[in-house]
């Protein structure tokens, strides 16, 4: 006991993961004065750097967590990183916000994000592009850019973020961190800023898999005002996290193995998934041949939702008026409203509609037990690639949504992903993506957390010499 | 399929997006900013026609609930001044907006 107590004091505290945190204030090793200290000094020094904030809370209470700016925060601007709510100060809590309250977190800041979410830089921030903390001429990915990039600089315990197509794991991938998108359903969406509204879920950015374990308990569970929110709260069972994976099914989609894959990024992915064998676990090659048609698939039905959700900002009850929109705003919301339009509804949004049950049925037929492959769980890369430059593909919005090919399959089927460090190409951070049976974030958890004990990933953070 | 820049013009009137005269009548060569742009979109969604969806129903919700019921009881909801606080003009305790009938 003693030993461990020592440990924890020599360490920084804004190093600590969430669970070495809680362990350390149950302990009064340190104070939440002292934790929220440290946080808002190392904010201060970093983020003109990072510009991974939006807005800072000088709190000197509570758990110190950084929130995307597309989540409602009572009596704290929030602006989703479009000058439309340039002055937007939310009259209530987000549904997630009020139940991290309840665990004595509290907001230290909200974070940078693509406007409302849209896109996969961070760069179509109103307010200017966050860094990569592991290279500042990089983008840190995106949309929950500000979200990865605080908790790889270690500016918060954990962050969350939201993800529609990838938006959660896909930066984490980029900076290196923990990224989870819960199963669509998982966590209520109420107060968060709908893009897609049969997309988008909120969930954690963190240090570690056991943490965004943790993250998720607390903010999953039923909600009155959001009817697609299951009513079970998530749980993982005693053990479960340390359970090995000895005899589990891991399948290797062919697909997740092509267009544009780097081949730096898939020898890191190719390692990590002997790694997983070398643990016990079995490898099984999978197919999911819809797949293919999963950015087409996406680029109609996520633009459609857009441009019927983005109809509310009318300059009349809150926000500022229609000509404040990006350029990716625009895009979209012209996109949908072409799709949606007289004439070309079937050929585009039902058809698009159609090929995501393809694709769900793929994912179905990987893990089913009886007719399928019988998978526990699909794993490949987050992204095709590393960090790319600032600025390099700004101007080829076909060319950014290319980032997210291995992603957003993962948001039409509605399931659960997990990206977690595996290591390095020239320097910046890859992701391993792990894909779960709908409502199984335990098992993708579980396969995380053996890989990144197994390995030393975790341990390895930005230099920030700057 | 490609998008003409008169289509932008129709499609950008629907959803009542004000696009600065620079968007519309960018110079030649440039011209169409997003026309060029979302026929590149639109042209790779074009491959959807290649898949063979007889048959297939349509997935509009992966959620899996469906007619959730509540109990029909009041309960608490913003006040009408929180409810006003971010709107950019207001008068007597209600949001101010154009006109919709002539005078």
């Amino acid at each position: 006991m003693q030993n461990s107590k020592l440990q924890v004091k020599n360490q920084n505290l804004t190093g600590l993961t969430l669970i070495e945190t809680l362990r350390g204030l149950k302990e009064k090793i340190f104070s939440e004065e002292e934790l929220n200290k440290a946080y808002l000094n190392k904010i201060a020094k970093l983020n003109p750097k990072l510009n991974a904030f939006l807005k800072i809370e000088k709190n000197s209470r509570g758990i110190p967590a950084a929130i995307k700016d597309c989540i409602l925060t009572k009596g704290i601007k929030t602006t989703a990183g479009s000058k439309i709510l340039s002055n937007f100060v939310p009259p209530y809590n987000a549904t997630v916000i009020e139940k991290l309250l309840e665990q004595k977190v509290n907001v230290i800041g909200k974070t940078n994000c693509d406007e409302f979410t849209m896109g996969s830089s961070g760069e179509n921030s109103a307010y200017g592009p966050t860094k990569n903390p592991w290279d500042l001429n990089k983008v840190p990915g995106g949309s929950s850019s500000g979200s990865a990039a605080a908790v790889a600089a270690d500016l918060c315990t954990f962050a969350l973020g939201t993800d529609t197509g990838g938006s959660i794991r896909q930066p984490a991938s980029l900076c290196g961190v923990v990224g989870l998108r819960p199963s669509y359903g998982r966590v209520s969406r109420y107060g968060t800023i709908a893009m897609a509204s049969s997309f988008d879920q909120i969930g954690p950015l963190t240090k570690s898999v056991e943490d965004a374990a943790l993250v998720l308990e607390w903010i999953s569970g039923g909600d009155n005002y959001d009817s697609n929110c299951r009513k079970e709260k998530f749980t993982m069972q005693p053990g479960k996290l340390r359970g090995g994976i000895k005899g589990l099914k891991v399948g290797v989609p062919k697909e997740f193995f092509s267009q544009g894959l780097e081949g730096g990024v898939e020898k890191i992915i190719r390692d990590a998934i002997k790694k997983l064998e070398e643990m016990g676990a079995e490898i099984i090659e999978v197919s999911l041949p819809s797949c293919e048609y999963a950015m087409a698939a996406y680029y109609i039905l996520v633009p459609s939702e857009i441009s019927s959700n983005y109809a509310r900002y009318d300059g009349i009850r809150f926000g500022n008026t229609r000509e404040n929109f990006g350029d990716e705003v625009k895009r979209r919301i012209m996109l949908g409203t072409f799709a949606l339009s007289t004439g070309y509804y079937d050929d585009y949004f039902a058809k698009a509609a159609r090929v995501r049950t393809l694709i769900r049925q793929d994912f179905q037929k990987a893990f089913g037990p009886s007719t399928g492959s019988g998978c526990d769980v699909i794993v490949g890369p987050v992204s095709p690639t590393t960090a790319w430059n600032l600025g390099e593909k700004v101007i080829d919005p076909l060319a950014m949504y290319m980032a997210d090919i291995y992603t957003v399959p993962g948001n039409l089927a509605g399931i659960p992903g997990l990206s977690v460090p595996c290591g390095f190409s020239k320097g910046l951070p890859v992701g391993l993506q792990i894909l779960g049976k709908q409502w199984d974030e335990e098992t993708i958890l579980q396969v995380g957390y053996a890989y990144e004990q197994a390995t030393s990933r975790r341990k390895e953070k930005p230099k920030l010499s700057f | 399929m490609k998008l003409t820049k008169d289509q932008v013009k129709k499609v950008a009137r629907l959803a009542n997006l004000p696009l600065t005269s620079d968007e519309e009548d960018l110079p030649e060569g440039e011209a169409g900013k997003y026309s060029e742009q979302l026929s590149r979109v639109l042209e790779y969604i074009d491959q959807l026609n290649q898949v063979d969806t007889t048959g297939v129903e349509p997935t509009f919700n992966v959620s899996g609930e469906s007619n959730i019921m509540r109990e029909d009881t009041t309960v608490a909801s913003l006040s009408q001044e929180e409810a006003l606080s971010n709107a950019p003009q207001k008068k007597e305790g209600m949001f101010v907006t154009k006109g919709v009938f002539e005078e």
